[in-house]
């Protein structure tokens, strides 16, 4: 029988607290709805995906300067920073203001492990797509089970 | 304050309202709206929508955009906090907007619309004379 593992069982009931918790106060449209800019507590908002070989990441960034954007790879966790600067400070009446700006910073933990220098990235009509290679150890492996 | 007149439709002419389309298939962008003396410019966060995607109509003083984006995740989703679909949100807009000096601009993700407002309606500086 394995051991119970206290911090793991901690670890597991901070996620459940997490999950509960995301997405409140936010609207809810359907699976994943989302209204970009203020108020969302998690910025910027990111899928994550796999398949055998890589860890897709999208992340919504709309406005932004590539250059202002940064990402890091670092021991299992991908960090997402930039700044998204105000708009232009003309003399105006404002009537809605909905978008946010400012500086943001998320970090997310990848499943496995990556290669970090050949994480390709790429910023298209505000959206940032990522795909990070896998480790060679962290590849599923087929073994050849022998009858003997 | 300015009067504002809610013009009346009936029938065919009304335009699709918000409430009408299932909440699954859009998202309302969020957006920025500022006047300054010439126009009226708003700017809305539609991330994934490029430029064939998008539409933007005036109809009767409506202002309606719609944007579709698609994403190119590839792979089993692990975790999930959006999903890329349809843009839709309407706006009256003020009977002083020159609808034909609109313009539109996307980039990066956001879009910025300048509407031009009519001649009559921009603020003028009265000159006073003394004699």
């Amino acid at each position: 029988m394995a051991m119970w593992d206290v911090l793991r069982e901690m670890e597991n009931l901070r996620r459940d607290i997490d999950s509960a918790f995301r997405g409140f106060g936010r609207p809810q449209f359907g699976e994943a709805g989302f209204i970009p800019g203020l108020g969302v507590t998690e910025y910027p908002q990111i899928n994550l995906a796999e398949d055998s070989d890589n860890i897709y990441v999208e992340a919504l960034v709309p406005g932004l300067d590539p250059k202002d954007l940064e990402l890091t790879v670092m021991r299992g966790t991908l960090t997402l920073q930039g700044e998204r600067k105000e708009a232009d400070g003309r003399k105006k009446a404002w009537h809605r203001n909905e978008r946010g700006a400012g500086r943001f910073l998320r970090t997310v933990e990848i499943p496995a492990e990556v290669e970090a220098d050949k994480v390709r990235a790429e910023y298209r009509n505000g959206v940032l797509t990522a795909t990070l290679p896998k480790a060679e150890m962290a590849k599923p492996k087929k073994i050849d089970v022998k009858v003997a | 304050m300015a009067a504002r007149n809610i013009p009346v439709r009936k029938g065919e002419d009304m335009p699709v309202r918000e409430g009408t389309l299932s909440r699954e298939n859009y998202v309302k962008p969020a957006v920025d709206i500022f006047e300054t003396e010439e126009e009226l410019v708003l700017t809305a966060d539609i991330p994934g929508v490029s430029k064939e995607h998008l539409d933007i109509g005036i109809d009767k003083g409506i202002l309606t955009l719609r944007g579709h984006a698609e994403s190119s995740l590839k792979g089993d989703v692990i975790y999930r906090d959006f999903q890329l679909t349809n843009y839709y949100r309407q706006f009256e807009l003020p009977d002083a907007i020159d609808a034909e000096k609109t313009r539109a601009e996307v980039k990066n993700g956001v879009l910025t619309l300048h509407l031009a407002k009519q001649e009559a309606a921009k603020p003028r500086r009265i000159e006073i004379t003394s004699h």
